[in-house]
């Protein structure tokens, strides 16, 4: 009797023909993004945990380096810390009034609190300037109105400039992590609590406060975190005075070349980041469950009564204000002349384009020999072989993440820290790594992408896992029955379900390259310079012309960073994966 | 001691309570029994001072409460979904309106015992909430609702998302219990059973405004009007017309009806009507006389319903008959005995169990 080979009776190494794409390549999909995450992340950070030793140990922990971590240490606290407190005030009334009510014009005000969030670094500190520099509008306004012979407002290079850029950046957490809270909370506890006898503010206090206290202390963590990190807000904003860790490990490596001390901040830094990631996870990641579900929007209702009114429009105005005008500033100081004659004090006026000609012309005190507008070419070149490289890196770490297998508790985290390390400490371990040809910066322009993609992955990886997870088995196998091939499958089955979120990492990983300006510092080369690093340049200098030109190409990233999130909103995937 | 009057309000633009007036006594136990979504629950929270009506009073023991915020009122109110605090656990969640109410800590942990103890949780005391089934929840709600001692207890459909076999068993628990703290109750739901089960009375609500009120059984024999009867599962409806004044007579497509006018209104002769047949007034009938010289004019037999029967069911304490009549219409009654599929048979019904009613305007 002939053996009829069925399913059942075939050989295991048979049976594994039969199957998807994950059946075939399990060693691909982890091994490269992990080789890629070993030389180009864990490498550099060793060499930068290597000078924090020499530091330590070859030069000598005294008590004069004590102070050298310690200074920068405490100044970071400090004013992450006021920036913080700053933040939730202003950001709980705006949650307040998000999580209660309905208002008109709710989800364009929602869309301009995100705006400050993408924005990179140096258009903030453009903007400010735009606004409150010594050039800017209000006190060019002030001078004109007052009759001034000097600018009355000195509000760049102090701490109060950092703090007001650090609210305008995270005021967005606040409002959505503990808005959506607040909405989410079924009225009926709150109505329950008022029934059996208390009174609105005990109800605030026993049933509204402590079920609203993980979004609460996820808010407060995260915006403390980012505020913790900061880098290009402290740089271009604070001052000479002002020194965080991040700044000092990039004075101490580009400007006093002391490269161990560096590495020795970077350590520190990289230290106190970890804690407060395990604080978050530890502290914010319980989450209340609900008990009864719920209808969606049922909590909010049209504000009731003057008082309730005046809250709602005084929010809504102070948020508008304090987030548009900013921005506003920025692009109309790039298309406005000013002319103060030193005698006169009569205000001209006059819309220009001036600046953004001049970008295209190389003047030769230009600073890179090149016209400024190459800059632009230069970020958009390598923003696109950053969303190559990350996307690849990224989807094969989230095909392998999508799996259950023991790997993964070991690779999620992995993948994660790159988040939490900043991207100085990546600028300096690369330019203590690749110092030699042919993998150095000089004759290996890939080195930026590749920080850049490092600094996305995180969130490419973070938005594509959901997504292919979210595909069943049962769908790649029936397809497989059917007759498809396994890249047939994945053509048919995964890629329509996975291209939207695909479409949201490139997006992702686009914007982030473009604005990306911690590492960048450490390693362009002043012949490619990319568009932060120009602006950063040219704000440095004196002169209307460069200040107009460093604001006009402040203007072009941010009506492109703005163009990308429109993009993502219409895409209605959660704009900066799951917080 | 609580009086409800007038109460209007509207639902998004369109009115959903027109003219609602009701009293509930001392000690008794009320149901509000209605469609869903036929503004019960508003009503509950309009009493409870959770929303405003558009005009209409809510009076206590005479007093107006338009005044009085909703945590001064001491009524309780049992959610439908239970609204538990999911951060407290049990004991603290039954606690709540005590603390509320400023009771000491020593009384406080007495009473909650006390109302625990009393729906069957105490062993529950110290458990997160989150970690309870349906039933226990909803005890648990009903405990703290009880626990402050309110005036009025107010229950919105609290046996909603129990099984069957739960809520049979619950039903009548919960009217003990009721009792046993002889605080006046309203009690909200859509299901005519469960209402039958808990209520001293029951108000049936349509489109609205109250269409009538009483006993149980009182509404059950003698509903007020068709819609009253269709919701309370009364599906007897034969149509006709009046040809009688006394004794009350309608000719229908089955025969000659006797029975009591139970419309708003008099009887006109040539008025149509609805004849409802209570279920369980139906006996079968002796032998049709043929016409024959002994016998009466040959007249048919009134009260007589004849047809083929459908099924028959058996219900535990009798059978469910079910039967179509020749011109197609179905009929159910509850008889004692059981009968084969596609029998002939006829079926006397006694005159008090014939209703007249007619259409709501």
């Amino acid at each position: 009797m002939a053996e009829r080979t069925t399913p059942e009776t075939a050989l295991p190494s048979e049976r594994r023909q039969v199957g998807t794409l994950h059946n075939i390549t399990p060693l691909l999909l982890w091994s490269l993004p992990l080789v890629f995450l070993g030389v180009f992340f864990f490498l550099p950070l060793g060499r930068v945990f290597g000078l924090a030793v020499q530091a330590a140990l070859v030069q000598g922990a005294d008590a004069a380096l004590l102070n050298r971590v310690w200074s920068p240490l405490g100044f970071t606290i400090y004013q992450a810390a006021l920036s913080t407190l700053l933040t939730l005030i202003v950001g709980l009334p705006g949650a307040y009034v998000f999580g209660r009510f309905h208002f008109p014009g709710k989800s364009a005000l929602r869309i301009m609190t995100t705006l400050p969030f993408i924005m990179p670094t140096v258009v903030v500190a453009a903007s400010f300037n735009a606004l409150l520099g010594s050039r800017g509008w209000v006190n060019v306004l002030l001078m004109d109105v007052f009759d001034l012979s000097a600018p009355p407002i000195q509000i760049l290079n102090s701490l109060p400039a950092i703090l007001l850029a650090h609210v305008f950046y995270n005021t967005t957490i606040v409002i959505r992590v503990v808005g959506t809270a607040l909405e989410q909370l079924d009225p009926r506890m709150e109505q329950a609590a008022r029934v059996l006898g208390a009174s609105p503010w005990r109800t605030f206090w026993e049933v509204t406060l402590p079920l609203l206290r993980p979004a609460l202390l996820s808010a407060l963590l995260l915006v403390f975190m980012f505020d913790f990190t900061s880098f290009g807000v402290i740089l271009l904003l604070g001052g000479p005075r002002y020194a965080t860790i991040e700044v000092e490990i990039y004075l101490q490596a580009l400007q006093m070349l002391n490269l161990p001390l560096a590495g020795l901040l970077s350590a520190v830094q990289l230290f106190f980041t970890l804690l407060l990631t395990l604080a978050y996870s530890a502290l914010a990641g319980r989450r209340i469950v609900q008990v009864a579900p719920r209808v969606q929007e049922e909590g909010l209702r049209q504000p009731h009564g003057w008082r309730e009114r005046l809250v709602v429009w005084g929010t809504v105005t102070v948020l508008a204000l304090l987030l548009v005008s900013p921005l506003a500033a920025l692009s109309l100081r790039s298309v406005t002349r000013l002319e103060t004659a030193r005698n006169e004090t009569v205000l001209k006026l006059a819309l220009t384009f001036d600046y953004y000609q001049e970008l295209f012309i190389n003047r030769r005190s230009s600073l890179f020999y090149v016209p400024p507008i190459t800059a632009a070419r230069n970020s958009l070149a390598y923003a696109a072989v950053t969303v190559v490289l990350s996307l690849l890196f990224g989807s094969l770490a989230a095909y392998s993440l999508a799996r259950p297998s023991r790997l993964n508790r070991l690779l999620d985290p992995l993948l994660m820290l790159p988040l939490g390390a900043s991207a100085v400490t990546l600028g300096l371990g690369y330019i203590v790594t690749f110092n030699r040809p042919p993998l150095d910066v000089r004759s290996f322009p890939l080195l930026i992408p590749i920080a850049h993609s490092l600094v996305a992955l995180p969130f490419v990886v973070r938005t594509l896992q959901p997504a292919i997870a979210s595909i069943p088995a049962s769908l790649r196998q029936a397809a497989a029955v059917l007759g498809a091939s396994p890249w047939r499958v994945w053509r048919e089955v995964d890629l329509p379900i996975v291209a939207r979120a695909g479409l949201v990492s490139a997006i992702f990983s686009f914007t982030i390259s473009l604005g990306e300006f911690g590492a960048t510092t450490f390693l362009s080369r002043p012949e490619y310079p990319t568009l932060p690093v120009a602006i950063f340049r040219f704000l440095s200098q004196p002169g209307a012309l460069n200040y107009g030109q460093a604001l006009a190409m402040a203007t072009l990233l941010m009506l492109i960073c703005g163009l990308s999130i429109l993009v993502l909103e219409r895409l209605r995937l959660p704009v900066g994966g799951d917080f | 001691m609580l009086e409800v009057r007038e109460i209007w309000k509207n639902y998004e633009g369109k009115p959903l309570l027109r003219g609602v007036s009701f009293e509930v006594a001392a000690g008794e136990t009320v149901c509000l029994l209605g469609a869903s979504g036929s503004g019960k629950s508003t009503l509950l929270r309009i009493i409870a001072g959770l929303e405003t009506p558009e005009s209409g009073q809510v009076l206590w023991e005479g007093r107006d409460l338009s005044g009085v915020p909703v945590h001064r009122r001491n009524f309780g109110l049992m959610f439908q979904d239970y609204a538990l605090f999911p951060h407290k656990r049990v004991d603290e969640n039954v606690a709540f309106g005590l603390r509320m109410q400023g009771a000491p800590s020593s009384e406080i942990k007495e009473r909650v015992s006390e109302a625990l103890e009393r729906v069957n949780m105490l062993a529950f005391a110290r458990r997160r909430v989150t970690d309870l089934s349906g039933g226990e929840q909803q005890r648990v709600a009903l405990a703290r609702a009880l626990a402050p001692r309110p005036r009025l207890l107010m229950l919105d459909e609290p046996l909603g998302a129990l099984d069957r076999a739960l809520k049979e068993q619950v039903e009548e628990e919960l009217r003990r219990l009721l009792h046993s703290t002889g605080i006046p109750a309203i009690y909200v739901t859509h299901d005519q059973e469960e209402a039958f089960a808990v209520a001293d009375r029951l108000i049936l609500l349509n489109e609205g405004r109250v269409v009538q009120t009483g006993s149980p059984p009182q509404v059950y024999e003698q509903p007020a009007s068709l819609w009253v009867a269709k919701f309370l599962g009364l599906n007897n409806l034969l149509p006709g017309r009046v040809i009688q004044e006394n004794p009350l007579q309608a000719e229908t497509e089955a025969g000659i009806f006797q029975g009591t006018w139970a419309a708003p209104g008099k009887a006109v002769i040539g008025a149509p009507v609805t004849l409802l047949l209570l279920p369980r007034g139906a006996v079968l009938a002796a032998e049709p006389q043929p016409a024959g010289p002994g016998s009466s004019t040959g007249v048919a037999p009134i009260n007589q319903l004849s047809g083929i029967v459908e099924d028959s069911v058996f219900r535990g304490d009798g059978f469910r008959l079910n039967l179509n009549t020749a011109q197609g219409r179905e009929f159910s009654f509850f008889v004692n005995r059981e009968f084969s599929s596609g029998e002939a048979v006829s079926l006397s019904v006694s005159e008090d169990s014939v209703r007249f009613l007619q259409e709501d305007e």
